[in-house]
């Protein structure tokens, strides 16, 4: 028993990149258990992903195609998890810190008797296999074992590059994990908050706008100053709260974390809760019209100006150079 | 209706915390405590439905006698009484949701409101481990709750926008921030939390083995990141993301 199973994630239709990061985290794993990296699948007519997931050189790809899969369902994925782990002999199981990944993953570790990590950002073997992992807003990080046999990890992505294509394509196998779907828990509706702008947890340039932006209709400059620039919209959670942009844009502690190449905190302070979801970008800039803001602690380039009249300027001299 | 709602005691979120210089963990000589933030929305959604449907609501931790403070906090803003199960262990979620479920089997609750996650261990394991072990359905990351006929109808905070999902009692529902707004304790209510009933119990009165699964071996401060410099406008600014930053 030492191979790595990664639990994979999609939307619409695609294989989310996250999953990607998954599996560079599995080969890093399997490299120290000795073991192989398999891949789970659970949907319903998702043959293109599961083709897609063929490509990244993993050992065997379960495909699980039924119905009962088509929608999202904690108690209906996790009891197939926990049956797709003894089939391939599974010591760790692997899945996104997305909110999928956090609401399935605890019900498996219970069924399988397993300790579980959220969030880890790295494995190691140092006299048995070490995790690491941030908490306190990612003013702490913490090295943890797991006693159990089986260990269940949630992965934070924003530290593993997505895994790239590789070798031949391995052969998918259909799987059956024989269990009945649960009648206390029903799917009712997913409201997407559909964009043509790149996935925030997978952008290159993410500009995220606060609370000093004072309505919705001020995000347009944020998304303007995105859209120049090919990035994704994030806000802090006072935006979100005040109904400035929707939840999904949260970056923070309890939102999304990012690390993209560059980073734009508009009017936003850098409350510690902001920090933790955005500390790990390479470039930082602030532009904010207190000097003494927080966010200026952390940032690589800061402008000690008003939003409205920087950021409109910001995006047209950007324009051009892009142009 | 039987509500019971979980409460635990955290340090403050706005401190900063220190880490002991051996590595074992963080200093917490001087440190303040309060409960966890997302508990605050379970406790408040958690009387929200008792005031609509009738019932009692029970709160309850699991920590060190000092949680009696949260506790107390939790029957002032309108929770009928407590229950404390102590222990000074460091606990790790599984350990929790073990605890839990014994509590549950003896108060035989019609729903559970938790937290989302914990703003000290940042985990979000609780609540699911204790719905795996009960095999209960879980609603987690709430942002509206609705109770009528035996289910409830729960609009979920996802990655990629919202999602609705119906369960039916019992089950487990976390809070997430825009669940509601968590009532200030008023004067008499602290004053009648005073009176209110209180029941300490033990991990070992529970007959429930609280050895962790997860191991904290060593903690450690983060790579700080140095404030780089203030530009005089946006064209320096531009400037430099192109010719120094190389990002543009
Ligand atoms: C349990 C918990 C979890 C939390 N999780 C998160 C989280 O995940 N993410 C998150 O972001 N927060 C989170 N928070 C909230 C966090 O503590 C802060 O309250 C929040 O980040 C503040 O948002 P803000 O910076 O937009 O607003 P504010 O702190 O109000 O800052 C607004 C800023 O805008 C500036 N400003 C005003 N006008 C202008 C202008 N015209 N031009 C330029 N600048 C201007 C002001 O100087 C100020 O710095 C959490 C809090 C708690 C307790
Ligand atoms: C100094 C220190 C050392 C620690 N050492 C270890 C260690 O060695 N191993 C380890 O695994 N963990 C350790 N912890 C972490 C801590 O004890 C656990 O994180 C916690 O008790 C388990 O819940 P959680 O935070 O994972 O809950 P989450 O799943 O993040 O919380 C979700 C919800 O569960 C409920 N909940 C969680 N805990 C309690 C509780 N105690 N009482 C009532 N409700 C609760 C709350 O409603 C909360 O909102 C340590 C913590 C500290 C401060």
């Amino acid at each position: 028993m030492a191979n790595v199973l990664v639990v994979a994630e999609h939307l619409d239709g695609a294989l989310r990149k996250v999953t990607r990061s998954v599996i560079t985290f599995a080969r890093d794993a399997a490299e120290l258990t000795g073991g192989d990296v398999d891949v789970l699948l659970l949907g319903s007519d998702v043959d293109a992903v599961a083709e897609e997931l063929a490509q990244y050189g993993v050992s065997r790809v379960l495909y699980a195609n039924d119905s009962a899969y088509a929608n999202y369902l904690a108690e209906n994925y996790a009891p197939a998890i926990a049956a797709a782990a003894e089939e391939t002999d599974a010591a760790i199981v692997c899945a996104p810190a997305s909110t999928t990944g956090k609401d399935l993953l605890p019900r498996v570790a219970a069924s399988l008797e397993a300790g579980m990590v959220s969030d880890a950002i790295s494995v190691s073997d140092d006299d048995g296999l070490k995790f690491r992992r941030p908490l306190w807003a990612g003013n702490v990080i913490t090295t943890v074992e797991v006693v159990t046999p089986v260990k269940v990890v949630s992965v934070r992505t924003t530290d593993f590059d997505a895994a790239e294509p590789s070798g031949d394509a391995t052969p998918v196998e259909s799987f059956d994990p024989g269990v009945a779907p649960s009648e206390t828990a029903e799917f009712v509706s997913f409201d997407q908050v559909k964009s043509e702008r790149p996935e925030l947890t997978d952008a290159e340039v993410v500009v995220a706008g606060g609370r000093g932006l004072r309505s919705g209709e001020n995000f347009e400059m944020i998304m303007d100053l995105a859209d120049t620039l090919g990035g994704a919209v994030g806000a802090s959670r006072a935006a979100v709260d005040s109904g400035y942009a929707p939840n999904d844009w949260q970056i923070g502690q309890t939102g999304k974390v990012v690390a993209p190449q560059l980073y734009f905190a508009v009017a936003i302070s850098g409350a510690i809760q902001h920090l933790a979801g955005m500390k790990g970008s390479q470039n930082i800039v602030a532009i904010n019209t207190d000097p003494d803001a927080p966010i200026f602690q952390v940032s690589d380039y800061g402008l000690v100006a008003d939003a409205f009249e920087a950021v409109p300027e910001l995006t047209e001299k950007l324009q051009k150079l892009v142009d | 209706m039987k509500i019971l709602t979980t409460v635990k005691r955290v340090t403050d979120p706005d401190m900063k915390v220190k880490i002991k210089p051996d590595q074992s963990g963080v200093v917490t000589e001087g440190v303040e405590y309060k409960m966890n933030s997302f508990d605050e929305y379970g406790v408040e959604e958690a009387i929200a439905i008792k005031e609509e449907h009738g019932g009692e609501v029970v709160a309850v931790s699991i920590g060190p006698s000092q949680s009696t403070k949260e506790l107390r906090t939790a029957m002032a803003m309108g929770a009928d009484r407590a229950i404390l199960v102590e222990t000074d262990a460091d606990l790790d979620s599984d350990a929790v949701a073990r605890v839990l479920t014994e509590i549950v089997q003896r108060e035989e609750p019609d729903v559970i409101l938790m937290g989302k996650q914990s703003v000290d261990s940042d985990r979000s394991q609780a609540a699911q481990l204790l719905a795996s072990y009960l095999d209960w359905p879980q609603a987690t990351f709430a942002y509206d709750v609705e109770v009528a006929d035996g289910w409830a109808t729960v609009g979920r905070e996802v990655d990629g926008g919202t999602s609705t999902k119906r369960i039916r009692l019992p089950g487990i529902i976390t809070a997430d921030l825009r669940l509601n707004e968590p009532r200030y304790a008023s004067l008499p209510g602290i004053m009648k939390a005073k009176r209110k009933p209180l029941e300490t119990l033990t991990p070992d009165d529970l007959g429930v083995d609280i050895a962790p699964r997860v191991n904290v071996l060593k903690f450690e401060a983060p790579e700080e990141r140095e404030a780089g410099e203030i530009l005089e406008d946006v064209d320096e600014l531009v400037d430099r993301l192109k010719n120094e930053a190389n990002v543009i």
